[in-house]
């Protein structure tokens, strides 16, 4: 008997990530790629080269599959719920920072649901982004980012949220010969800030599943659980969740 | 695109392109959102022709009741009564609007961060687009929100008639704060009074408060049947059967939903509804929705949940508690009246626990699933108390969204997202 293949494709403001997965819920396959200017087309190679008996839309663009493949939809905050309780379970809360947004959802510990959820998603502050441009700002290369961070011996305070004014201070800082990586360290530490006070609205205990493409940055999941004193999981494939997440919802929706 | 009505609105002093403006876009919203809508009863073809004569018909009407001495009152709030105005000879008609208009004229004379339902009045003023606010002969402003109160101010200044008329409004439930919206009544009979050339009599005020609690209770009736499910009517049409209420001919009004009504009472039997039994129900609590705000609802409905009940302004709050009309003396009677709005439990309240209460009991009393808390960008009443709503929901284990939106369309996505998001924790 051929086994089943259900896939999960969630396409974000600016990756597209799908995630192929067998009738018991295992990984067969998962990859990654830029939105780009078009989508659609992008999300239909990726359909085309991995093939599956059916499909599960998330993301921001999902009602774009919807029309394309005219495939179910999922919410990313369901989607992220359900592959976030898979990859690890037990946990009370999920803090997704992706490229452009960042969302922070508080599980029943037991099932995985939904309890409640926080999006931040009107600016780029507190976002993949912001320390993307910070990044550039100050030199690094964004892989290291972060370890550059954690190896400053102290911590510049960085005290804008904005993304344009933060630039501006960061400039300034830097003519003034402050230490980069002390400089890094206060913009992670400003990210850490705002993702704390969104998990801190919707859940003030247990352990917290970090996901997003910002979670394989060292120096946040430290900060995170130094700041919040609670312990801080990564999943393998932090950026797969959502779609993972998809992908075991389609299982579901034909097991009754 | 000539309409038979444009002398009149020539008349009134519109600006005719804007209004034709206007016009489109609100026809065509309501097109998209209203006429798209499955399983519609019959008797909302009634509410379709009110809104697409809400700046015709219903406005020539009011000014031939105006040319033979009747007054038209305009309010931008619950707290003032219609049965005075009825009784002196007026017609109340509601100028909240849901609109953004002319917002850089707007920005001129408001902060950036005014609410949403402050900048449209302005807009619509500044615009020269609402034929009830230029055709009004007073106009009821009243303290409740710091917004509205200093709003006013301004408001009076550029109004053409300069006929603005401000009533204090408490913010505790006590004995003194009952006795100042007693206190108001009364000067503002007097007002109405003088405005009208009418003496308010026993009879005239008695004979006020009975067209208006019949027109309560008709609406009562309606949001009742809503607990049924499946629902029997989509939480839009009953939105906008709310949305004219405060400005259509009462005793039309109380016919028409009286109708309206009768239908829906065979669909329940039949089990019919405007979607699917079992379909996730929702109540809004929040600002008020006046025409054409219909964002929220619009996607609430198209993405799989049914509204099936207002704890707003523009709902319940207008509509539930009725008064004593026993009263065989003026006094009696502005006690009575004073009674049944002291009851309105707006956020601008303190404390305002009341609310949380009511909301609760709505959810139990129309079988709701969850609450989607509606609060407008920078309504600072409504945004800080929709935390101990949550917070009350909680407790009572009922899943509660808030939301904090404007008129504006360029969160549509957030929004949806949020809204659907939420809808599958109900499932
Ligand atoms: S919400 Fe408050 S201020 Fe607004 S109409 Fe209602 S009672 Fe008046
Ligand atoms: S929505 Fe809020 S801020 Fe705006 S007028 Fe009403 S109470 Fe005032």
């Amino acid at each position: 008997m051929s086994s089943e293949r259900f896939a999960g494709i969630d396409i974000g403001s600016r990756s597209i990530e799908f995630v192929v997965v067998d009738e018991n819920g295992v990984v067969l396959c998962s990859e990654q790629r830029d939105t780009g200017f078009d989508p659609v087309r992008e999300a239909r190679e990726l359909v085309a080269q991995h093939p599956h008996d059916l499909l599960m839309a998330t993301g921001y663009g999902r009602s774009l599959c919807e029309v394309e493949f005219d495939c179910p939809t999922v919410t990313e905050i369901k989607a992220h719920a359900k592959g976030a309780h898979a990859s690890i379970s037990g946990a009370s809360a999920i803090l997704d920072i992706g490229g452009q947004d960042s969302k922070a959802i508080a599980l029943y510990a037991g099932s995985g649901k939904v309890k409640k959820f926080e999006m931040n998603d009107r600016c780029a502050a507190g976002t993949g982004k912001f320390l993307e441009i910070m990044a550039t700002n100050l030199g690094f290369p964004l892989e290291t980012f972060g370890d550059a961070a954690l190896e400053a011996q102290e911590e510049i305070n960085i005290s804008s949220m904005c993304t344009v004014f933060a630039e501006s201070e960061v400039t300034s800082l830097i003519a003034r010969g402050a230490d980069r990586k002390a400089i890094a360290r206060g913009l992670h530490y400003s990210v850490i800030r705002r993702a704390a006070g969104m998990i801190n609205r919707i859940s003030d205990n247990g352990d917290i599943i970090f996901t997003g493409g910002v979670a394989k940055n060292r120096c946040m999941t430290t900060l995170l659980a130094e700041h919040l004193q609670r312990r801080v999981l990564i999943p393998e494939d932090p950026q797969a969740i959502g779609a993972l997440g998809a992908a075991l919802l389609a299982m579901e929706s034909t097991q009754g | 695109m000539n309409s038979p009505h444009e002398a009149m609105w020539q008349k009134l002093g519109l600006n005719l392109d804007s209004h034709n403006a206007l016009l489109q876009v609100l026809g065509g919203a309501y097109n998209d959102i209203y006429l798209n809508q499955k399983n519609r009863p019959k008797g909302m073809e009634y509410f379709d022709f009110v809104l697409s004569e809400i700046h015709g018909q219903r406005i020539q009407e009011l000014l031939d009741e105006q040319a033979a001495g009747r007054k038209i009152i305009g309010s931008y709030c619950v707290f003032v009564p219609e049965e005075i105005c009825l009784a002196g000879n007026a017609s109340l008609v509601g100028l909240c609007s849901g609109a953004d208009f002319a917002m850089e004229e707007v920005e001129k004379l408001l902060p950036r961060n005014t609410c949403a339902l402050i900048k449209s009045t302005f807009g619509f003023r500044l615009g020269e687009v609402c034929p009830y606010l230029e055709s009004a002969d007073m106009i009821v402003g009243e303290n409740t929100c710091d917004g509205k109160k200093k709003a006013y101010e301004t408001l009076g200044t550029i109004l053409p008639k300069k006929n603005l008329y401000v009533m204090d409004i408490p913010q505790m439930k006590s004995v003194e704060g009952r006795a100042l919206l007693r206190g108001e009544y009364l000067r503002f009979m007097k007002a109405v009074e003088k405005l009208t050339g009418v003496t308010i009599t026993v009879e005239s005020l008695r004979e006020g408060i009975r067209t208006v609690n019949t027109k309560r209770a008709a609406m009562h009736r309606l949001l009742k049947l809503r607990a049924a499910d499946p629902a029997p009517i989509s939480g839009l049409d009953a939105l906008l059967a709310n949305q004219v209420f405060p400005s259509d001919n009462p005793a039309r009004f109380t016919d028409s939903i009286n109708k309206l009504c009768d239908e829906l009472e065979k669909r329940i039997e039949a089990k019919e509804g405007a979607f699917p039994a079992k379909t996730p129900r929702i109540l809004i609590s929040g600002c008020p929705m006046a025409v054409p705000n219909w964002k929220l609802p619009a996607v609430v409905e198209s993405s799989g949940a049914v509204i099936v009940g207002e704890e707003s302004c523009v709902g319940e709050r207008s509509t539930r508690n009725q008064i004593d009309d026993s009263g065989t003396t003026i006094d009696a009677l502005i006690d009575a009246i004073t009674d049944r709005y002291f009851k309105v439990d707006c956020a601008v309240f303190t404390p305002n626990n009341d609310r949380l209460q009511h909301i609760k009991e709505m959810v139990k009393a129309y079988n709701a699933d969850g609450v989607i808390h509606y609060g407008l960008q920078f309504c600072q009443p409504y945004l800080m108390e929709s935390i101990p709503v949550e917070r009350a929901l909680e407790d009572a284990e009922i899943p509660c969204l808030r939301v904090e939106t404007d008129y504006s369309m360029e969160d549509m996505g957030q929004l949806k997202t949020r809204v659907e998001a939420f809808i599958e924790q109900l499932r």
